[in-house]
């Protein structure tokens, strides 16, 4: 490796060097030579020791974290696709079903996005930033199965140059760009985000669905009331429903979750208060039930739609989440209640997670403004009237 | 006994070559150096002209800003050269050393019979003033000042931190004395913190005249820094004194024997010295003096060489000198050698606080850490992991925010008085952002400093 490295910086460096013929690109070059192997960099000044972790490993343990529910998603896919062709086959062939469908999804969604993040770090002369590593992954797991590629890529720009860019790069933005890009889908392409969407139901000659198919999620089902249809609790839990490729299995989730935890990459205080929050909104709202989606049991909102997905990795962003310790518990509190909240009382919007989400991070920094207010009202109070006077 | 305050917060960091309580005789250095930017915000006047003959406490240089602050020869000899760095500030004064142990004669006195004005005369004229430091803004103390309480850390929680019992052994009523002259300066406590679990030296739990507080946690808890915040925390308008435990050596020996004697008993560790020992030596002694032969060289590498430790100290040649303040030298690895995957492999060697890497399996392990930054500086992204490490009330990012748009009134709210770039040490150490914590910090109260002079 070392014969690689030598290469690399005698050979193609000097190219991108100043003065070299590809200059323009050294941000490029930069990021693939930072991405084969670290720098030799050497501290100069302060801590002349730094500690072992760097921004890409810190990303790549919320990608490995992801990969759960990615391969979960991946399976459920073809496993709903062969329920609704009524069709019996092996788990090879669900997952290579779901394999062929979902894979496209997240190159596309890394090609596109990292695209702009080079093109931007070239314009502005700034390194490439990691945190697309992250949302690469993220904005595949949240959409339904049957997105075109095309919007796909569209939501994907749209989310790295409004969500990111616009705001100065990773750790300057205010939404967190992969639920910026659900929200875009959402909102602009209404027809392809809900209804009939969740299922891969195209058909080869001779196949047919089987009667009385609707491909429903829990939560539209709820929404109409068809309280009795629902999936069973296990069924909810383990993830074999239809839904957003990624977030069905709350398992799946709870795997990477204790990735994230267990690594200090992910908040414990955030993912929990959330939980917390939907556990309150859904007792409250059992308390004054006046139809069935709000009876039903408070724990059923952890495993319906995307609310262990949004819990666990949309939440947690630690750039668009609270960044005070404080903070982060009302920050995930709120986030619990409102979600509970939009899905049960708000008949436009089943799916309350990414609403509830994109609202908190706005309110984050108001969050976070009274949290410090308090620390420095604190500082105040501790001040001793008896303090020694400094002699002039 | 009073009650142990109990440190939660904070981060061991767990570096080969911790030095063996043996005291290793060297011979005297030949060449010494007195460090003007060992003193923050300093700026010298010289006092010798180059060849000069010099006796220990001769001054050299003052502070053109406080004129009354005289930086004396540790040693007699004659004053060699200036060393002069860019934008021909001063960066060493050298002094040839003649081994006569010739010193002026300040007068043996006894503290308890000179009042303040005279103890603070003495410790101007001799030089060793600057031994006395201050916050808010760890710098020198101003003599024209009174403060509100003294506060000396009798335990340091720095990775490889020399044994304060170790080194006070043999020297404990200089350090009494030294204590009895903090408690002539100010009319408020004078504070001295103990390890609860390892100190175990009579000097300190005896001291006389002083409050004791018992300390117990991991890294930064020995930091006086975070010991004045938990004991009697500063607010805008205060005004402490810190000193270390040498220092204070320093200044009893001065007022017991009458001579400006500042040898300290020094720790020499890190992974890259064969054998980590104590060595008894004069500020601004040359490193090589005492360390030749002591040192791993592989295949002609230089290691970086740390007056003062891994997480504040400052780097020196070979032909460096030690540092004013500093109670050790350490010397590890350069990092300058580039890894392949390096940010992806589960490296056994690497040692980090997240638990991203092998070493959170493995608590017992020592590491061989090196200079390598192992990234280029991000924004601030990830949240929560400096306040892991950082054992204050004190929001670091927010502040370090507030520095960065220098909004002074918001420093100041979030207690930017309270700190000093090395109780934020370790936040630059764990920072996976890799930004200069400390160097920021430092900007901040330079800052505020120019604002209120």
């Amino acid at each position: 490796m070392k014969a690689l490295i030598q290469f690399v910086e005698k050979k193609i460096q000097p190219n991108f060097e100043s003065g070299g013929k590809l200059h323009k690109f050294h941000r490029s070059f930069e990021a693939f030579q930072t991405f084969l192997y670290v720098k030799g960099d050497v501290t100069r000044q302060g801590s002349h020791i730094r500690d072992a972790i760097d921004m890409k490993r810190t990303m790549f343990h919320v990608v490995i974290a992801l990969v759960p529910a990615l391969l979960f998603g991946m399976w459920n896919v073809g496993l709903q696709h062969y329920i609704a062709l009524g069709m019996d086959v092996t788990f090879w062939n669900e997952f290579w079903f779901g394999f062929i469908r979902v894979f496209p999804i997240v190159v596309v969604s890394y090609v596109t996005g990292l695209a702009v993040e080079f093109i931007f770090a070239e314009i502005r002369n700034h390194e490439v930033n990691e945190g697309f590593l992250v949302s690469g992954m993220l904005i595949p797991l949240i959409v339904p199965v049957t997105t075109p590629l095309w919007m796909v890529a569209l939501a994907t720009i749209f989310a790295v140059i409004i969500g990111k860019e616009v705001f100065g790069g990773t750790g300057m933005n205010i939404l967190n760009p992969a639920l910026l890009a659900r929200a875009f889908l959402f909102f602009a392409y209404p027809a392809y985000m809900s209804g009939e969407v969740w299922i891969n139901t195209t058909l080869r000659e001779g196949q047919q669905l089987v009667d009385g198919f609707s491909g429903a999620t829990p939560l539209a089902m709820l929404a109409s009331n068809e309280v009795q249809q629902l999936p069973s609790v296990l069924e909810m839990f383990l993830g074999t429903i239809p839904g957003s490729i990624g977030e069905t299995s709350t398992v799946a989730i709870l795997i990477g979750a204790v990735i994230l935890v267990t690594t200090g990459v992910g908040s414990l205080r955030i993912m929990l208060s959330v939980v917390a929050g939907g556990l309150l909104m859904g007792g409250v709202l059992n308390l004054f039930s006046v139809n069935e989606f709000m009876a039903i049991p408070p724990y059923y909102h952890l495993i319906m739609g995307g609310f262990a997905f949004g819990a666990v990795f949309m939440a947690t962003d630690p750039v668009t989440a609270s960044q005070t310790p404080k903070g982060k518990y009302i920050y995930g509190l709120l986030i619990g209640v409102f979600t509970v909240l939009i899905r049960v009382l708000n008949p436009a919007y089943p799916e309350g997670m990414m609403l509830a989400i994109l609202l908190m991070n706005v309110f984050a920094p108001l969050i976070d403004h009274y949290v410090v207010e308090a620390n420095m009202k604190r500082r105040i109070k501790r001040m001793k009237p008896s303090t020694v006077k400094v002699q002039a | 006994m009073p009650k142990t305050i109990k440190i939660r917060k904070g981060l061991n960091i767990p570096l080969q070559g911790n030095a063996e309580k043996i005291l290793q005789p060297s011979p005297a250095a030949q060449v010494y150096a007195v460090k003007p930017p060992d003193f923050h915000g300093l700026t010298p006047k010289m006092l010798v002209k180059e060849g000069d003959a010099l006796k220990a406490g001769t001054p050299l240089f003052f502070d053109k800003y406080n004129e009354k602050v005289l930086f004396t020869s540790p040693v007699s000899g004659t004053f060699q050269e200036i060393v002069r760095g860019e934008k021909r500030r001063i960066m060493e004064v050298l002094i040839k050393a003649d081994g006569k142990d010739e010193a002026v004669d300040f007068g043996a006195a006894s503290p308890a019979g000179l009042d303040r004005d005279e103890i603070i005369q003495r410790l101007l004229k001799s030089g060793a003033w600057p031994f006395i430091r201050q916050r808010p803004y760890a710098v020198i103390a101003n003599p024209s000042d009174k403060p509100k309480s003294i506060f000396i850390s009798a335990f340091s929680t720095v990775p490889l931190a020399p044994d304060l019992d170790f080194v006070v052994k043999g020297q404990e009523n200089f350090f009494q004395a030294g204590l009895d002259i903090m408690k002539k300066l100010t009319d408020g406590e004078v504070h001295l913190s103990v390890d609860a679990l390892n100190t175990r030296s009579e000097a300190f739990l005896q001291a006389k005249g002083v409050k004791i507080h018992s300390f117990e946690g991991p890294h930064p808890a020995g930091n006086v820094g975070v010991q004045i915040h938990h004991i009697d925390p500063i607010n805008k308008g205060d005004l402490v004194w810190y000193a270390d435990v040498q220092d204070l050596i320093i200044i009893g020996r001065l007022f017991e024997k009458g001579v400006f004697d500042p040898t300290r008993v020094i720790a020499l560790n890190g992974p890259e010295v064969l054998n980590p020992r104590y060595y008894k030596v004069k500020i601004g002694a040359q490193f090589l003096s005492f360390a030749e032969n002591n040192l791993r060289r592989e295949k002609g590498t230089i290691p970086r060489i740390i007056s003062g430790d891994v997480l504040t100290g400052t780097a020196i040649e070979e032909k460096g000198f030690l540092g004013f303040y500093d109670n050790q030298i350490t010397v590890i690895p350069e990092g300058n050698h580039p890894e392949f995957m390096g940010w992806l492999i589960p490296n056994i060697n690497r040692f980090s606080m997240s638990r991203t890497w092998p070493s959170f399996l493995m608590p017992w392990k020592k590491y061989r850490l090196d200079t390598n930054i192992r990234s280029g500086e991000r924004p601030f992204v990830m949240t929560g992991v400096y306040e892991k490490v950082l054992p204050l009330d004190v929001m670091p990012m927010q502040l370090l925010k507030a520095i960065m748009i220098n909004d002074i009134e918001k420093m100041e709210k979030l207690g930017i008085y309270e700190v000093a770039p090395e109780d934020f040490a370790l936040c630059e150490y764990v920072c996976p952002s890799k930004i200069e914590i400390q160097t920021i910090l430092r900007e901040g109260l330079d800052s505020i400093r120019s604002e209120f002079a």
